[in-house]
């Protein structure tokens, strides 16, 4: 979609025109879509007015339903309506399989043990059926919005781990769709409230969604944002209330030996019966038996709060704990934001209120409020908003490391450290000639391998072939602003820059990455080279289009000389992407980027000395 | 890289964290990757390593044991790779005792008020600490210096202790 979108360079958009970005929230229950429009921030409907879209894929031999029509169907043919797929994202199929939990899915492991449906339409992956739910997204609001989106900002849980990050990020991609940013779910809460624009102080915001519970501790100072800590659980949520409800009313009407269809049933109304006992204290659940019996039976609040309170005081050990990780009691909190549907049940409202001591905020819509945050937050980073001081600072969820003798774990980076992060590590050779070395990266916090989450395998190659221990490989990790994980290595006596073959254990490498895309290009009967060529020159005109921005603003940093050089290597750069040859493209942005490094660290001294202008040392 | 001069301070250990915090602010306004959502991948890469720098800078400036290793490899005594361990007796003597108080709370009367105790305890010996290593660092001889990096050593073991009581609270709590 944006790739057909190419600007000549001196035709590019007017820097003040008004440019299109969404905040997307792919939710493990419902997915949103919302957007800020003439200084107003909402969610944005489908035509049938419906503003959340079940995040639920069914796969037929016709082809494929999402949303709704997908949801209808969910209890008939619920082998290929796959449902809360969030909860795939970034497992393996042995994750999934070793869970208590039983899917009524038909799985293949792929080569490297991810789970793949198997479905009337072939094999799909997590971050395929993840794309299936973005894609009305985005047509939605391409749609309501008139225009191609300049970028997206897609929420993630703030306990996500870096495979289910690239897998969320991979969803978008394969839709062509840029990601501004992935923002963490209570972070995009805090803003949607415009705390931001109010108090300074310390925040706590509790997010119990379908799927996932975080606690998030926030400290906040004149528009700047910073995540203190954070914890929580990824495989704890709402729907754990509906399957304890679903295993209790299967109990007591004694039902044994249910297929995949029943039980489906039985979570649907187990499900409707949490919801109504929001606002009653008592309900009647009924079931409906193939036969045509049916069974009803009296729920009450104070069973359900029976069934679940286990559930909810781990939630309130986890906010104790990050607290504490956050060095702050319970208070500071000055305010606490509730978000996710499942801060609806009275019991967990309840138990928030008891702990932090004070009534947590609920005026906007739970379900709504990460998507609102959001598109507030696209808007500012497509460009819309550049007087604006918000600024968030989030954090690594959990430690990254490396496997060392012995199955150990060595941290590089722990948890709650703010991101983006760098940190060097040397290593040496042990053998006399060797030039390779492999490395595990893991995530989390234990001290064995096997308990943590393997990330990614890599291999570094290359190494200059000297007397064992005399090579040094200076290996260095990285988080970006997303959290996501980079890794680069170089051989410290010759500066040899090792190159790494990073294999992520639950994601997808680049290949396959590749190919999904080639398949879905191919699904649109495209010409692959043209569309290369496309990517080529829209990418040719970005980079244009934002170093000329640069230079107005900046320009003024650099001698004429250098100024000349940059023109003249833009201006061929801007001839060569009118030819047809992607490569040659490709090369001539790599030669400007070369001809440009100098002027983009000036550009970053500069900010810095902005920033600090009229301070002295020591003052302000 | 010194962090001192990225955050405009004079290299000393008594530094006003309310500034640094302000600055680090400043700083992340100046460098972080959300101010060039929209600029090249050049200029956004390099954004990603300052912000890096000025987030590792603030944690070891605001923290003291970090700021103080700092301010020694500065003048030249890393302490962050080192093997050598503390040798005074006295010291070594309190932290088995303390550690053996540890081993203890789970079976004391009320061990709520033994890690109080302890919380105690241990804040009071840091600042005794605290006090000679910034005597210690403001002076410019050579052997202050290595009697602060000792400093530094202990610190660190008060530092493990406190993590380990924390996390004994914790386990008493869930």
């Amino acid at each position: 979609m944006a790739l057909l979108q190419i600007a000549e360079p001196g035709q590019s958009a007017a820097p003040h025109q008004h440019r299109l970005a969404v905040g997307i929230d792919l939710g493990t229950t419902n997915s949103l879509v919302a957007a800020v429009r003439s200084g107003v921030t909402a969610t944005l409907p489908d035509e049938n007015g419906q503003h959340s879209l079940p995040s639920i894929v069914r796969y037929t031999q016709d082809g494929i339903e999402v949303g709704q029509v997908a949801a209808l169907s969910s209890a008939q043919d619920p082998k290929n309506t796959i449902v809360s797929v969030k909860r795939f994202m970034g497992r393996s199929l042995t994750d999934i399989q070793s869970g208590e939990q039983a899917f009524p899915y038909q799985f293949e492991a792929s080569e490297n043990g991810l789970p793949l449906f198997v479905t009337p339409q072939g094999q799909v992956n997590p971050v395929q059926v993840s794309a299936e739910i973005l894609r009305p997204l985005v047509e939605r609001a391409e749609k309501t919005l008139g225009g191609e989106l300049q970028g997206v900002v897609i929420t993630v849980p703030a306990y996500f781990d870096d495979a289910q990050r690239q897998g969320t990020k991979d969803a978008a991609s394969l839709l062509g769709v840029k990601v501004l940013r992935l923002l963490n779910e209570p972070t995009a809460a805090a803003i949607a409230y415009g705390l931001d624009s109010k108090q300074e102080g310390v925040i706590a915001i509790y997010d119990l969604g379908g799927g996932t519970f975080d606690i998030s501790i926030l400290r906040l100072n004149r528009g700047v944002f910073e995540v203190l800590a954070t914890g929580g659980d990824s495989a704890l949520g709402g729907d754990d209330f509906d399957h304890l409800l679903q295993a209790h009313m299967q109990q007591v009407w004694q039902l044994t030996n249910i297929d995949s269809q029943l039980s489906r049933q039985l979570l649907i109304e187990a499900r409707r019966v949490k919801e109504a006992l929001t606002d009653a204290s008592e309900v009647e659940a009924s079931l409906t038996l193939a036969d045509g019996t049916v069974l009803k039976q009296l729920v009450t609040k104070a069973e359900f709060d029976s069934l679940i309170s286990a559930l909810v005081k781990k939630t309130i050990a986890s906010c104790r704990r990050t607290l504490r990780d956050a060095g702050v009691t319970a208070d500071e909190v000055l305010e606490t934001v509730m978000v996710g549907g499942s801060t609806r049940v009275p019991l967990v409202r309840e138990q928030v209120e008891a702990f932090f001591g004070k009534a947590p905020l609920t005026s906007i819509d739970p379900d709504r409020v990460v998507a609102i945050g959001a598109a507030i937050q696209a808007d500012i980073l497509v460009g819309n908003k550049p007087e604006s001081e918000l600024l968030l600072l989030d954090v690594i969820p959990l430690s990254l490391g490396i496997e060392t003798m012995g199955g150990l774990v060595e941290k590089v980076v722990s948890r709650n450290t703010t991101i983006p992060v760098a940190r060097a590590q040397e290593f040496t050779t042990f053998k006399d000639g060797q030039t390779a070395m492999a490395f595990h990266v893991v995530q989390g916090e234990r001290e064995l391998v096997d308990d943590c989450r393997s990330l990614a395998r890599f291999t570094l190659k290359g190494i200059p072939p000297l007397a064992a221990g005399a090579a040094h490989i200076r290996v260095t990790f990285q988080v970006d602003a997303d959290g996501l994980l980079s890794v680069t290595a170089m051989e410290k006596s010759t500066g040899v820059q090792s190159s790494i073959q990073v294999k992520p254990s639950f994601g997808l490498s680049d290949t396959e990455i590749a190919t999904m895309l080639k398949d879905s290009m191919k699904h649109a009967k495209e010409d692959i080279s043209r569309r290369m060529l496309a990517e080529q020159q829209v990418e040719a005109a970005r980079v244009l289009e934002s170093l000329n921005a640069a230079l107005a603003k900046d320009g003024d940093l650099l001698t004429s000389d250098e100024r000349q050089q940059i023109d003249t290597v833009m201006a061929q750069l801007a001839e060569i992407a009118r030819g047809d040859d992607a490569d040659v493209i490709k090369q001539a942005i790599e030669v400007l980027d070369e001809h440009t490094q100098d002027f983009a660290a000036k550009r970053m001294d500069n900010s810095i000395r902005v920033a600090f202008k009229g301070q002295s040392i020591d003052n302000i | 890289m010194n962090y001192f001069e990225l955050f405009k301070f004079s290299p000393a250990f008594d530094i006003d964290t309310a500034v640094l915090a302000e600055r680090y602010r400043e700083l992340q306004r100046a460098v972080h990757p959300d101010k060039f959502a929209n600029d090249t991948e050049q200029q956004r890469l390099l954004s990603v390593q300052r912000t890096a720098q000025v987030n590792d800078g603030y944690q070891t400036l605001k923290d003291p044991i970090r700021r103080a290793e700092h301010m020694l490899s500065l003048r030249g005594i890393d302490l962050s790779h080192e093997t050598t361990t503390v040798k005074d007796t006295a010291f070594l003597m309190q932290q088995m005792e303390w550690r053996e108080a540890l081993e203890d709370i789970r079976d004391s009367a009320d061990p709520q008020e033994s890690i109080d105790e302890l919380y105690d305890s241990f804040a009071a010996y840091r600042t005794k600490l605290t006090k000679l290593l910034t005597a210690q660092l403001s002076s410019g001889s050579e052997e202050d210096a290595l009697l602060a990096a000792d400093q530094v050593r202990k610190l660190k073991f008060m530092a493990k202790l406190h993590d380990e009581l924390t996390r004994i609270e914790d386990a008493l709590l869930d």
